[in-house]
């Protein structure tokens, strides 16, 4: 008898950027993810996924509410985007009930109350990100902030990223399969599984031998650190300098770009403007550059 | 009199609903509504001009690369380097462009529609050794249906061993879209969300193994367009002929143009283009861009009805939620007055009636197999056919755009941040004309528009009264079933609509929940 575990995947105030990274994912691949057995006897069963469902409107809408009524605690909800709360949640609607649009964050509500445990996938759904970034119009909260808010205490893991890599969720997915839920010592104090953004960027970048000895790239193209260039690395916590992205390819300061921090909580406002130096920064001192550089001397 | 609601409208990107009021099965009339708001254009405002291209891609993470470029082309504008971009760079960005366009394409018919023609089920049947097959089979035999099920049920007509082949490439398409993704990261780093575009060019170099890299990755697309997804559109249409009549529209396309082949002019609208820039109605007459005639009206849309048909450069969003007569978030954007349809149709049709030789081969190629005339485009499938044979257009162009590069010659040029300036940038992204106004003033964004190709096509009524595109495609259309509405759904997703491009740009306050529907 194989396990189903059902999963909801809720969109709320996103881009898709999360479901389509989702896409990506090298091994499993996404067909192994939703169509075979991603362990032996357990198969992932997505009852609700507005980009890749056949159904649509009330038949749709009708899967996800079944789902919610009939496994109750044994479901987990993976939220997609912040969650709009200005104007009673008028920005963001997702569905209908008795003839009226239902808020997104009526959804997120009343899915996270009898899941078993909520992942808040992407930045936005983690801190906020992009749509609660100043003037924030449409007074968007992370997942976090929102069930805090109506006192809802679920599991909750943030798997941070604008978007993630796809590995950071298909390895907490699988984690969850094969040890339970994360304990609280295997993620930080921003809910991330430590074993994704365990470390800063800076501290894994081929680069770092550059930042240590003092050599910046003056403009994009030029070899050295890109830190003169905005690179955010020094402060954001993540893997990508070992784990490369879209199937090991390439990465942003493989690319010659300045990492922009899309991690952190302070994406994208206090990670900008994204092509200045950071400043203020403490950093441990490494090589003959810094260790010269005035201020530094002790 | 009956109503059909279908909300969400799934397999797109975003949220949107669709309204129809149906009389003796025929739509009367149709309505659509955005069911989400961001507020972007007001995230940008204040910040460093250059951060735009990292915004403004978060419009939409399904066509993240279009919005990148357009953002940097605006800014090349705006900072006066449009015609200085190096080679290496203009090259590198239509590479980019292209691979996310194409892996787009292939997304978009297999994953996104290939569900309302193609029968999954009958892979239950299946006796054949094929191992992908074979699971899908025992999936099946499991029980377990979710995403697959439940559906729309009644209009499935491709024979059994059609549609088994037609899952069996699903989940091949799955490990196409996945490779494209893969090239545009060789030089963008990483999708979604690319770094690599930038004002001033691309962050990356071009070294002969990222090159080689590039190329072979573009071969598997490449087979894969040809021989696979363009075979595949065909068949699924020679089973579904009546559309070809179903879903016209407006008949009036517009494209912005696509693929610079020479970065020399700093005019976008008369640049040379693989793609090219104009507008035709039914008659495929061609007609020149320009920019100037294009506007956005609120009349139906909750904005104050002083800002109305306004050049995008001198846009203003003044929200005036519950207004009488008003439905949606998206304002109406009109060329020269008129209701015009953007897509991969119209910048194939656009470049065919302009007679590039290449591309009116192609055209009528495949509409003589389909025994159909060139106004057969206008239709459901005609913008299936189009989409697939401008991933085939762009696809068979890549590997030769990758063999122009020069490696050690520079692909980003220097620029100095201008204290006050304004810049427009135009291309096809995936969905068709995309174009971001930029106004920069103390060397901070003061005011930023996108016009989106999602705005055209869901647009509601303008100042005259005129339906939007979608909107004209569904009325008047059969429904054989209403609860089955097959025909609205295989219309709205011909269209390939992108919602979080279309309402994020749009600034109401609020609203109330209960007015907007309609009868």
């Amino acid at each position: 008898m194989v396990k189903e575990l059902p999963v909801i995947y809720l969109q709320t105030a996103a881009c898709s950027g999360c479901a389509v990274t989702m896409l990506n994912t090298a091994s499993p691949t996404i067909k192994n993810m939703l169509i075979d057995q991603l362990a032996p006897g357990v198969h992932i069963n997505l009852k609700f996924h507005p980009v890749i469902m056949a159904a649509a409107g009330d038949l749709a809408i009708q899967a996800m509410e079944d789902t919610a009524k009939r496994q109750k605690g044994e479901y987990v909800l993976v939220v997609d985007g912040a969650v709009p709360t200005a104007a009673n949640g008028a920005f963001g609607a997702v569905g209908e009930r008795n003839g009226k649009p239902v808020a997104m964050m009526q959804r997120v509500e009343e899915l996270a109350k009898d899941a078993l445990a909520v992942i808040a996938m992407g930045t936005c759904a983690s801190f906020g990100g992009i749509p609660a970034a100043p003037p924030n119009p449409t007074g968007c909260v992370s997942v976090q902030k929102f069930l805090a808010s109506k006192k809802i205490t679920k599991p909750l893991i943030n798997i941070a990223g604008c978007p993630p890599h796809p590995d950071w969720f298909v390895g907490t997915v699988a984690g969850i399969i094969m040890n339970g839920l994360p304990k609280e010592e295997d993620l930080d104090e921003f809910l991330r599984p430590k074993l994704f953004y365990g470390k800063l960027i800076h501290e894994n970048c081929p680069r770092r031998a550059y930042f240590d000895e003092g050599k910046f790239a003056k403009k994009f193209g030029d070899e050295g650190c890109l830190y003169e260039l905005g690179c955010k690395g020094p402060i954001t916590h993540a893997d990508c300098p070992i784990r490369h992205w879209n199937s090991g390819t390439n990465w942003v300061i493989g690319a010659g770009a300045p990492c922009n921090g899309c991690t952190q909580p302070e994406f994208p406002t206090e990670t900008a403007p994204f092509y200045e130096k950071l400043v203020d920064v403490d950093l441990p001192v490494v090589g003959a550059y810094w260790a010269n550089k005035e201020g530094n001397n002790g | 009199m009956a109503k059909i609601v279908i909300d969400p409208v799934t397999r797109i990107e975003g949220h949107l609903k669709i309204e129809c009021v149906v009389e003796n099965g025929v739509v009367k009339d149709a309505r659509a509504t955005g069911n989400l708001f961001r507020g972007l254009e007001l995230i940008l405002r204040g910040r460093d001009p250059r951060d735009a291209q990292i915004i403004a891609q978060r419009i939409c993470g399904v066509c993240p690369q279009s919005h990148g470029l357009a953002a940097a082309l605006s800014l090349d504008s705006a900072f006066g380097i449009a015609d200085k971009i190096p080679d290496n760079g203009r090259i590198l960005r239509n590479m980019m462009h292209g691979a996310m366009s194409v892996q787009d394409n292939v997304l978009h018919f297999y994953h996104l529609t290939a569900l309302d023609y193609v029968n999954v089920a009958d892979v239950a049947k299946y006796e054949g050794n094929d191992s992908q097959l074979n699971s899908v089979k025992d999936f099946i035999n499991r029980g377990a249906l979710e995403p697959f099920m439940p559906r729309y049920e009644g209009d499935y007509r491709l024979p059994a061993a059609i549609n088994q082949a037609a899952v069996a490439h699903y989940v091949r398409a799955l490990e196409i879209r996945r490779i494209g993704h893969e090239a545009v990261a060789i030089f963008g780093g990483k999708i979604p969300h690319s770094v690599g575009v930038v004002p001033g060019g691309v962050t990356s170099s071009p070294t002969p193994d990222n090159i080689m890299a590039y190329i072979w990755k573009i071969k598997i697309l490449q087979d894969f367009v040809n021989n696979v997804y363009i075979p595949d559109v065909l068949a699924v249409a020679a089973a579904y002929l009546d559309y070809a009549e179903i879903g016209v529209g407006c008949k009036n396309l517009l494209s912005y143009g696509m693929y610079d082949l020479d970065g020399k002019s700093p005019n976008y609208a008369t640049r040379e283009r693989l793609f090219k820039q104009g507008t035709i109605g039914a008659d495929f007459k061609p007609g020149a861009l320009d920019t100037s005639k294009i506007t956005e009206q609120v009349r139906h849309s909750w904005y104050e009805d002083a800002t109305s048909n306004r050049h995008p450069s001198l846009g203003d969003t003044k929200p005036q939620p519950g207004k009488a007569d008003a439905y949606s978030w998206s304002k109406a954007p009109r060329y020269d007055g008129k209701v015009y349809e953007v897509g991969p149709l119209a910048r194939v049709a656009v470049t065919y009636a302009k007679g590039d030789p290449k591309v009116k081969e192609l055209v009528d190629g495949a509409l003589k197999q389909l025994k159909a005339k060139p106004s057969a485009l206008f239709s459901v499938l005609g913008r299936h056919l189009a989409r697939a044979l401008s991933a085939k257009i762009i696809v068979d162009n890549l590997e030769g755009w990758a063999l122009s590069l020069k490696p050690g010659q520079p692909a980003y040029v220097e620029y100095e941040l201008p204290e006050q300036a304004s810049g427009m940038g135009i291309i096809e992204g995936t969905r068709g004309a995309l174009g971001h106004w930029i106004e920069i003033k103390d060397k901070k964004i003061a005011n930023y528009q996108a016009v989106v190709p999602t705005t055209w096509n869901v647009s509601p009524m303008d100042d005259k009264g005129q339906h939007g595109p979608i909107e004209q495609a569904l009325i008047g259309t059969k429904v054989k079933d209403e609860k089955n509405p097959f025909e609205v759904v295989r219309i709205i997703r011909s269209f390939d609509p992108c919602i979080a491009c279309a309402v994020h740009f749009v600034t109401p306050k609020g609203r109330d929940l209960g007015q907007y529907r309609v009868v």
